[in-house]
């Protein structure tokens, strides 16, 4: 059954938006870890452009996120002063960056999945959704088409090249199922209206993911384990150092502006 | 000024009469005002001093990413994130257009590379200081672009087309950066007192190495004065330093910071203040590698590009494979 946005729980609807905002969020943070240290000056200028756009995101989503908890947190309150266990993001976008190529598979399979989900969002039952998706839509379809295409060519490039596309998919796999994991937040805002269960975006997401890795010359793995937690808070240990560093002026200096 | 002490033919300037036909027909459009064009004619001298200077200067914007990139990720919020890791990624764009004007004089981008990582070439001696606190990265762009624009402004007139167009597009990102510092800046200073205290940390550690980025006096080099008769260079480098400390003053007065310098006072009969040199010494020591983060400088984009090898390999090598199974279906 179907029910207005405007009666479901502030709370769950604001988690359910710290999610979008916080995977946002981190994965932004990580790129901007590139900056001027990439393998060529088109790529340094790439991650920061792909690291910008999530960072808007991140403003808009966490923006709603502290209009519809009501509380009076903005977008600034909820990145500098939450800890890690109040952090919404899946645990793919707080693995560390790697190699260039593990950063750009983590970065194709989000995207991958980024993209539908904002598809979806397209049709939200929340006006100022469609609003934040639409215009996130946009980066988000040629953030998509840049990796896919980097991974294609990295994938089947040389040996080399191959073989660590190939370790970085091995390696981040475990970390995707967390993405189509369904729980209780999901289920009321998909009953909302707002957004799209979770587990319905998977069919969408594989086909992408299949038809790029195949071009890639690189083999999907098997089924497997599933690492999860994040979406309710329980994250790698790599999330706290994240916010240690990123917090570190706000909880320093409490009270200053910036 | 991202460019500092280049080289040039070392010999002086030749008199039109002592020039060869075609070095005078070139001098000639110079004085007039024409820009020369990367298929033109020019002197030898003219094309390797504008390489040694334009490649600095590319340098210097990449290298320059990385000591304002050391608080991307410390940003205090999010706006400040995204206009410092905006205004990085403007600075690799600059290096970007720069490396691209020094192709048209027909050295490739991984042959200036190359000689930055090999140390056969340098960049400013500014990006070896470290960033230690958030109000460096306002200082960085309140003074260090600030120094920068004041010799790019008028190298918007410079004489090599490519090198002149790419300066008119850097200047004005660069003014708009040093707007964005100066806004740190009153935020800081106006700020706290440990704020503030940090403000005035930030000037007293980057006035000088400020002051330095112009270089030594070149009133008397023979290097300068061929480059300005080719004006490859237009302001002397204590005509630029004045310049920017008369600006500057002011704007550390209205944010209530002082300008560490005793010495400091205003000069009616020149119509500008007198100030402290810079200590040379600790200058010269910088170029020669001694600075506080020379090696990092250096090291970081060296392993950059070293462990990004296999990355650009595959890629060649993934062209490679389309054109011969395109050639193969032809």
């Amino acid at each position: 059954m179907t029910v207005a946005f405007t009666t479901l729980d502030p709370a769950v609807y604001a988690d359910w938006l710290m999610r979008l905002g916080d995977n946002t969020l981190i994965l932004g943070h990580r790129l901007s870890e590139w900056c001027g240290h990439s393998p060529v000056l088109e790529e340094d200028i790439a991650m920061a452009n792909t690291a910008l756009d999530l960072l808007g995101q991140t403003q808009l989503w966490l923006g709603l996120a502290g209009e519809v908890e009501g509380k009076g947190r903005t977008a600034d309150n909820l990145a500098y002063l939450r800890d890690a266990s109040r952090f919404r993001n899946v645990l793919l976008l707080e693995r560390p960056n790697g190699d260039f190529g593990q950063t750009l598979m983590r970065q194709f399979l989000f995207d991958a999945f980024h993209l539908e989900l904002l598809k979806s969002l397209q049709t939200s039952s929340d006006p100022r959704v469609v609003e934040i998706a639409g215009k996130a839509i946009k980066e988000v379809a040629y953030h998509l088409e840049r990796s896919a295409d980097l991974v294609i060519r990295l994938g089947d490039g040389n040996g080399e090249s191959h073989g660590r596309m190939q370790s970085a998919l091995d390696d981040l796999w475990p970390y995707v199922g967390e993405l189509f994991v369904s729980d209780d937040v999901d289920k009321a805002v998909a009953d909302a209206g707002i957004g799209p269960d979770p587990a319905d975006m998977k069919a969408a997401w594989r086909q992408t993911v299949d038809e790029v890795l195949r071009a890639a010359t690189l083999s999907v793995p098997g089924e497997g384990y599933v690492h999860k937690g994040g979406k309710r808070g329980v994250h790698t240990e790599h999330l706290g150092y994240i916010l240690a560093e990123m917090q570190f002026l706000q909880r320093a200096y409490p009270g200053a502006t910036w | 000024m991202y460019a500092q002490m280049v080289k040039s033919t070392g010999k002086g300037v030749q008199s039109l009469e002592d020039m060869s036909p075609e070095e005078r027909a070139f001098q000639e459009r110079i004085d007039r005002g024409e820009k020369i064009e990367p298929k033109e004619w020019m002197p030898d001298g003219y094309r390797k001093t504008l390489v040694r200077q334009i490649g600095q200067h590319a340098h210097s914007e990449i290298v320059g990413q990385l000591p304002e990139g050391n608080w991307i990720t410390r940003a205090p919020t999010l706006e400040r994130k995204a206009i410092l890791l905006a205004k990085v990624q403007d600075e690799a764009g600059h290096g970007l257009y720069l490396y691209c004007a020094a192709e048209t004089l027909g050295v490739s981008r991984d042959e200036l590379l190359e000689k930055l990582h090999s140390g056969d070439m340098k960049y400013s001696s500014i990006f070896n200081y470290p960033t230690l606190n958030w109000a460096d990265i306002g200082a960085v762009g309140w003074l260090v672009d600030g120094a920068a624009i004041m010799n790019q402004v008028p190298l918007q007139r410079t004489s090599y087309g490519p090198y002149s167009r790419a300066m008119i597009r850097i200047c004005k990102e660069e003014s708009f950066h040093q707007r964005q510092g100066y806004d740190i800046m009153m935020k800081m200073a106006f700020g706290t007192e440990e704020q503030k205290d940090m403000a005035q940390d930030a000037l007293n550690r980057f006035w000088y190495p400020s002051l330095m980025m112009f270089g030594p006096s070149d009133k008397d080099s023979v290097h300068s004065a061929q480059s300005m008769a080719w004006k490859i260079k237009i302001n002397t480098n204590d005509e630029l330093r004045q310049k920017f400390v008369d600006q500057t003053v002011p704007q550390a007065k209205y944010l209530g910071l002082t300008i560490p310098d005793e010495n400091l006072k205003w000069n009616e009969e020149k119509g500008g203040y007198d100030f402290s040199e810079p200590d040379w010494t600790e200058f010269f020591e910088v170029i020669k590698g001694n600075g506080p983060c020379n090696k990092e400088r250096l090291g970081a984009r060296v392993k950059a590009w070293d462990d990004g090898a296999w990355f650009r390999d595959g890629l060649m090598a993934h062209a490679e494979k389309q054109s011969a199974a395109k050639l193969a279906a032809e």
